[in-house]
């Protein structure tokens, strides 16, 4: 299968492979006036084509890619305009996250199959924000890096604004305000880091792999490396989103229409935990471990707190926002134990997150569309008219616990266990949103899918369609293998981990 | 005499996109007389041929390395010429555009092409002016035919206001450049620019030529709209009519800060430490002010005006940075905001509700539903101004970010990426109208040369074209470096 596709730029294809599709829908818009049902759906059957065929293709990239190889693999490198350069490459990391990304953009474009305003451009939007999104894991120049990574803003702002529910424009505003204003940040930093390293005489400074090189041989000072990394930290906690500096999640993820929630906690959330393991700990390990007791305390605050927070909401997609808050806290924690247990852990609690976040949006959107409420009081007693679906949410209600057989549980297993390492309190505290998180999440499932139908509107609720069988499947199987069989993920992660954690030991303590 | 006849024969050929734009403006002033308002259509079409001539012809006969004409009042050299190009190009794109706006209104009078191609004459000076007579002439000319542009409404009280008011200020800052001059002129000894190069290098003026400097630069800050000396900006942006300000958004501030890289990078080369402070401060107040003024205002112009200050700020933080990257990321910045501003003014142009011109934020509601197309030039080319990437205005954020960082003016950096976020939040006020906001009313179609106008800038603003960057950036690099 390799052979096929030898010297084709891989990533390049997988990357802009929506765009394309994007440009085409953008294209036959133009023969089509008015509000035409066919044309809608002739939209809708091409993005998914898109989306599938841009899965497809990164299966080949992935057939390509040599796990056991620790450098980056399948790159390109074209020179381009002010200094810096077209360059993508994987390594394993970042492999597995495009995977993801690619995996789950078909399923969100299935469960967008209910959209009926605008709906070219909400297709072309989505596509674009796929390229977006994979361009982030692939691109191997810092500044191209920045470019899909704050690009993203803009078809997520208007997915959200004009798709989303009651308060989209103020989520919209906030979503966008909060990441920018960390995104410039970062930007001032990268600025500095390219200028430091042109100056010291590295020919290629905006190269990610030189300038990694550059500042592990000592090119970044341990004080200036404290400023480069809160820098890098403004933007990717905001981005995470760390306590405090989350609130703009629950707004966003709310008023989301529901594939915009499920690419948001799945996706676009992923990017700051990438960030942190691309850029700070590889590039400032001083740094780093300067600032690992401020992270553990922010992480054991979001996980405990969010997960209180999560007990006391009223609404469905709440919920699983600050429950996402919470998870994405064992991400920070075991991403900066610095160890390689603590880094996989992170790594595979990235994966799974996304896996299983996004198929519990996608539990609410399959209500939502039918009752158009997310209130949990509204339902109750599921079981009676949805026993698939209810089945279904349980399944992802235990991943989103951590039972072990789902995918939750290894990723928050391995980062307690790198996080014990380092300090035990920190592991305890941890072990206690454990406990929180099964309280909220059985909590939700008991009060909507248990009991009676009180509600009599629930009545005439239906059980799952084909479409919706469709996008479920594979996350149910993403979820299983990945929860009984994680050896496969871990033994692919391993070499990156190794990596990071080799490359933050080098740091002083 | 012998050597005067030879320096005239070849300032002539050099002097060719000049001396085009003279002839035009001559010519074109009697055709005018003899037909009057029906040869507008023609003057226009003659005069929109006659600037991109003159923008090609500099490039073509241009050179990289600095050579003077008319005997050292003027030089040809990478900086003029790239101006020229970007000034004639922008300044035709508008004229194109005031063409087609004035025969909608059937406000056809004749002087419009000529009173553009004379400004473009003035800026032309400016930017290649070599001593402080041409500098101050050059001004001049583009600052007379601009003060009646700005009030061609005559009947219309605020087109009037805009043009007095402009006229006012603009003669205090003209008094206030001359004075400036004269300081000058009077602590070196020479109104050349090379002599004063030489007599600065040498140590001379102290405090009244550093007087005369910081005079001459509020001077030019007044003339590019950077606060804290803005404000006539935002009354003649609105009064003026819309494919006006279109005009006096582009050209004009490309010509000003060529002017005042020139002047600070040739003169005043040895004085860095001291004009730098001048212009942080002028970066630094256009940054902040023009998008924290921009957040409460509705009106587009007015916000398109608050727009401008703070991209000038941008700007001038390349100049604030010296050196050649800082002057060189100045320019791109400008090459790369133009486009963008102009295709979003032709936006702004084509935007008749009912038959009314849209005058605020409010009246663009609806757009994406109601003409898609239009709805995704203008995200394309507000993200662009608002320099997120993947927009061009991103690249040139980066550049001056770039140049800053390397000067270690750090904080200046750290300054402009919070003022972009402040600016984001307006440009989003716009988004959201367009496409969050039921529609309203009815939105007219857009002409064809709106259309191709902004389409053209939209395209502009993708970074992809790699070629087209590639090109600008080395053209302004090596212009840089070839010039001072």
């Amino acid at each position: 299968m390799s052979e096929l596709v030898a010297g084709w730029p891989m990533l390049s294809v997988v990357t802009f492979l929506p765009a394309a599709g994007a440009l085409l829908i953008l294209l036959s818009r133009m023969s089509a006036r008015g509000a035409n049902p066919g044309y809608d759906n002739a939209v809708r059957v091409l993005t998914l084509l898109f989306t599938i065929a841009t899965f497809i293709v990164s299966l080949f990239a992935f057939a390509a890619f040599d796990p056991n190889n620790p450098d980056y693999q399948l790159t390109e490198n074209i020179p381009w305009a002010f200094g810096a350069s077209y360059a993508m490459g994987v390594d394993t990391l970042a492999m597995s996250l495009v995977m993801l990304t690619t995996f789950l953009t078909p399923l969100c474009i299935l469960a967008s199959w209910s959209i009926e305003k605008q709906v070219s451009s909400y297709m072309v939007l989505f596509l674009i924000l796929e390229t977006l999104m994979i361009g982030v894991f692939c691109a191997q120049d810092i500044i191209l890096f920045y470019i899909f990574f704050e690009g993203g803003l803009i078809p997520m702002f208007i997915l959200i604004g004009v798709w989303g529910g009651e308060r989209r424009v103020y989520a919209a505003f906030k979503f966008f305000l909060y990441t920018l204003l960390g995104s410039l940040l970062m930007l001032v930093a990268i600025v500095a880091m390219i200028a430091m390293a042109r100056n010291a005489g590295i020919e290629n400074p905006s190269f990610i792999p030189a300038l990694t090189e550059f500042a592990q041989s000592g090119g970044f000072s341990p004080d200036i490396q404290i400023w480069l990394w809160l820098a890098f930290f403004a933007s990717f906690a905001v981005k995470m989103p760390m306590w405090p500096v989350h609130t703009w999640l629950p707004d966003a993820h709310v008023e989301a229409p529901t594939a915009a929630s499920v690419v948001l906690a799945a996706i676009l959330l992923k990017m700051g935990g990438y960030g942190f393991l691309r850029f700070s700990l590889p590039m400032f390990p001083d740094a780093s471990h300067f600032f690992t007791p401020f992270v553990f305390a922010l992480s054991v605050i979001a996980i405990v707190w969010a997960s209180l927070v999560a007990f006391r909401q009223l609404d469905m997609k709440k919920l699983i926002a600050y429950s996402s808050v919470a998870h994405m806290g064992f991400v920070t924690m075991g991403i900066f134990s610095g160890n390689e247990q603590g880094i996989q852990g992170a790594i595979f609690q990235m994966l799974s997150h996304g896996i299983i976040s996004g198929a519990l949006f996608l539990c609410v959107g399959v209500v939502y569309d039918r009752m158009h409420t997310r209130e949990i009081a509204f339902y109750g007693g599921l079981v009676n008219r949805m026993p698939v679906y209810a089945a279904i949410f349980m399944l992802f209600t235990m991943g989103n616990v951590g039972l072990p057989g789902t995918s939750g549980f290894p990723g928050e297993i391995l980062t307690m266990v790198g996080a014990f390492q380092v300090n035990a309190w920190v592991a305890a505290g941890a072990a206690l949103g454990v406990i929180l998180s099964a309280a909220y999440a059985l909590t939700l499932y008991r009060k909507v899918a248990f009991g009676t139908i009180e509600n009599p509107k629930l009545d005439k609720i239906s059980d799952l369609d084909a479409r919706e069988w469709i996008t479920f499947v594979p996350l149910i199987l993403a979820t299983l293998v990945m929860g009984l069989a994680p050896g496969y993920v871990l033994d692919f992660t391993q070499n990156s981990a190794l990596a990071i954690s080799t490359a933050f030991a080098g740091g002083a303590p | 005499m012998n050597s005067h006849m030879t320096d005239l024969t070849q300032s002539l050929a050099l002097a060719w996109p000049e001396l085009l734009l003279v002839g035009f403006a001559l010519a074109g002033a009697v055709v005018g007389a003899w037909f009057k308002d029906r040869a507008f259509g023609f003057l226009c079409f003659v005069g929109f041929a006659v600037i991109v001539a003159a923008g090609a012809l500099s490039i073509g006969f241009g050179t990289l390395a600095p050579v003077e004409i008319f005997q050292g009042a003027m030089v040809v050299d990478g900086v003029a010429v790239f101006a020229k190009a970007l000034i004639a190009f922008s300044a035709a794109a508008t004229l194109a555009l005031g063409a087609d706006h004035f025969i909608s209104t059937r406000e056809q009078r004749f002087e419009f092409p000529i009173l553009i191609a004379l400004a473009v004459l003035g800026m032309f000076v400016m930017v290649s002016a070599q001593d402080l007579i041409s500098l101050y002439v050059g001004v001049e000319l583009q600052s007379l035919a601009a003060y009646v542009l700005a009030a061609w409404r005559r009947d219309d009280a605020r087109s009037s206001e805009a043009g007095l008011k402009y006229f006012v200020l603009s003669a205090i800052s003209s008094g206030l450049l001359l004075f400036g001059a004269s300081f000058v002129y009077g602590f070196t000894g020479s109104i050349r620019f090379d002599a004063i190069a030489s007599a600065v290098g040498e140590g001379a003026g102290g405090v009244g030529l550093l007087f005369g400097l910081v005079l001459m630069l509020c001077a030019l800050g007044f003339k590019m709209s950077a606060a804290p000396f803005h404000m006539w900006t935002p009354d003649v942006y609105e009064g003026a009519p819309t494919p006006v300000t279109a005009f006096f958004a582009a050209a004009p501030k490309v010509a000003a800060l060529a002017l005042m890289v020139r002047v600070l990078y040739e003169p005043f080369a040895a004085m860095q430490d001291q004009w730098q402070q001048v212009v942080m401060a002028l970066s630094a107040i256009s940054m902040v002010w023009g998008s924290v003024a921009a957040l409460l205002q509705t009106n587009l112009k007015r916000l398109m005006a608050y727009s401008s200050i703070g991209n000038m700020g941008f700007a001038l933080m390349g100049v604030a940075s010296g050196g050649e990257m800082g002057a060189s990321s100045a320019l791109i910045y400008m090459a790369l905001y133009l486009p963008a501003n102009i295709g979003l003014f032709a936006l702004i142009l084509a935007m008749r509700r009912d038959g009314e011109p849209a005058e605020t934020v409010a009246d663009m509601a609806g757009m994406a539903q109601r003409r898609p197309w239009m709805a995704a030039l203008f995200t394309m080319l507000l993200f662009s101004i608002a320099g997120i990437p993947p927009f061009a205005g991103f690249i040139g954020k980066l550049l001056v970010f770039g140049a800053a960082v390397d000067a270690g003016l750090i904080w200046l950096a750290v300054l402009g990426g919070v003022a972009a976020v402040v600016a984001a939040a307006y440009y989003l006020r716009l988004l959201a109208s367009i496409w969050f906001a039921p529609p309203v009313g009815q939105l007219q179609a857009p002409s064809g040369t709106i259309m191709v106008t902004a389409t053209a800038a939209a395209a502009l603003t993708f970074p992809v074209l790699v070629v087209l960057l590639g090109m600008v950036e080395g053209w302004a690099e090596a212009a840089v470096r070839m010039s001072f």
